[in-house]
């Protein structure tokens, strides 16, 4: 069905794009007789590009399915990189592109794959490297060259959008990461806050902290925010939400963790905690809510040890 | 009186949540550079981050630009926040404790101005908002 859709485009092609399109498949022609040669050259300069990074029989099975597709889009008689004749082709190299990105490789080593055909089909015409072996072969390689510097283009844009999509993705996890609540006592439970507090992410720690404390049967909660750069009104209008929902809840909140730099700053803001208690240390927000919940904490006597036993 | 020389300028637009963060860690960078108290720093940072919201949601986005500046005696960062917004009408009313047209706590353009040395604000009513603060070294 491509085919049919491919050839109707020859049809109303210029001619000098149709001149293009033969020249291309031409040298695609004469390549496929060294194919061999062309192949292993080609896995060599990737591989050598990836630092053993990959398998070299997977470079080769993958080079060998790009050039595959290659052959097979120009065979549909176009050198455009977006035709339907190069679809199957597109779709390997975003596949590749993707997976390279997920797996940290950078764009250069992403883009060597496409565009390691030039130098490697160039070595392969002209063993000699003086020119001898292109001097008739000129226009073909410069559709060649066209073509896969399109193809490479796509790559990278592919290869972009996969890093991106990683990189958002790493930012949800790190939201929830960020965001533990743990159980320090019986009836105590803590949510460590570190870093920058947004709506977002402020949404996702109210909801966590008031879950654990239906899920532990918690009535106190230690807000420790020594891991906070900045109070600035909204994160002190999330923290009072936040009390007031566990209040609702019948659990008390102690915020900790206020350093001199953010008490004062949060002085001068005008912002005020009421009836909240807070602490300077999470050490002293413990005993407060130990005290709270009846709980004593004494010192043992130094147990006396025995000379010999 | 000396000169005011600008040692450093960036300029952050604001048009999103991520770009108030922005806004905030570019301060704190050039307050940390200028060498100004850890007090210092974090409340110009605070009213920076004060400021750049208010430019978000009450200006509808802006631009913030942020410089590094010597007035020959001692440093200095200076941020500005503008918008072209609606506007305040009521600049005293705006700056009055616990005034909010937003659901806030209202504290966020007073508290500002009481973090910083210097507080000016420009606004005209559909033409917009333009707010510079400064804190010096001691
Ligand atoms: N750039 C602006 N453009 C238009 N109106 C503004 C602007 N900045 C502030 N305002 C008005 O001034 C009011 C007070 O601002 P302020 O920052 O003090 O409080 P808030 O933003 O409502 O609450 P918060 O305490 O969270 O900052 C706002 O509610 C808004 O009506
Ligand atoms: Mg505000």
């Amino acid at each position: 069905m491509a085919q049919s859709a491919a050839a109707s485009q020859v049809l109303v092609k210029t001619g000098d794009e149709m001149s293009l399109d033969t020249e291309l498949s031409r040298l695609l022609q004469i390549l496929q007789v060294h194919e061999e040669d062309l192949l292993s050259r080609w896995t060599e300069a990737v591989s050598r590009q990836l630092r053993g990074r990959a398998v070299q029989l997977e470079v080769r099975r993958e080079l060998t399915e790009i050039w595959n597709a290659l052959r097979a889009g120009v065979a549909m008689g176009t050198t455009d990189a977006q035709s339907p004749a190069f679809d199957e082709l597109r779709s390997l190299l975003a596949e590749l592109s993707r997976t390279r990105a997920r797996h940290g490789f950078s764009p250069r080593e992403t883009a060597i794959g496409v565009l390691a055909l030039k130098d490697s089909a160039q070595n392969v015409l002209d063993p000699a490297g003086d020119g001898s072996g292109l001097a008739e072969l000129y226009r073909e390689f410069l559709a060649l060259g066209r073509l896969v510097d399109e193809l490479e283009m796509f790559t990278f844009e592919t290869f972009a959008e996969a890093r991106e999509r990683v990189i958002a993705d790493q930012a949800e996890q790190l939201l929830e990461l960020a965001t533990p609540v743990v159980k320090l006592w019986d009836g105590i439970v803590a949510l460590p806050l570190v870093g920058t507090l947004d709506s977002a992410r402020t949404q996702v720690v109210m909801e966590s902290l008031l879950q654990t404390l239906v899920d532990t049967g918690s009535a106190h909660a230690i807000i420790d925010i020594t891991g906070v750069p900045a109070v600035d009104t909204q994160v002190a209008q999330h923290l009072l939400k936040t009390v007031v929902a566990a209040r609702l809840m019948g659990a008390e909140c102690i915020v900790s963790g206020i350093r001199p730099q953010i008490a004062q700053t949060m002085v001068a803001l005008g912002i005020e905690f009421g009836d909240i208690a807070t602490k300077a240390t999470l050490a002293d927000a413990l005993a407060l809510a130990l005290s709270q919940t009846g709980t004593d904490i004494v010192r043992r006597a130094p147990r006396r040890r025995p000379r010999d036993s | 009186m000396a000169e005011l020389s600008v040692l450093g300028t960036d300029e952050v637009p604001i048009h999103t949540d991520a770009d108030v963060v922005r806004v905030r860690q570019l301060v704190r960078a050039a307050a940390v550079a200028a060498k100004l108290s850890l007090v210092d720093q974090t409340k110009i940072v605070t009213a920076a981050s004060e400021l750049a919201r208010n430019t978000l949601i009450y200006g509808g986005g802006g631009q913030a630009v942020v410089e590094t500046v010597n007035d020959g005696r001692r440093r200095g960062i200076r941020a500005l926040f503008r918008d072209e917004g609606p506007g305040i009408a009521d600049v005293d009313l705006a700056l009055t404790d616990g005034y909010t047209t937003g659901g806030g706590l209202g504290l966020g353009l007073s508290g500002a101005r009481r973090l910083c040395d210097e507080f000016e604000l420009d606004s005209a009513v559909g033409a917009g908002t333009c707010i510079q603060v400064t804190k010096w070294t001691r």
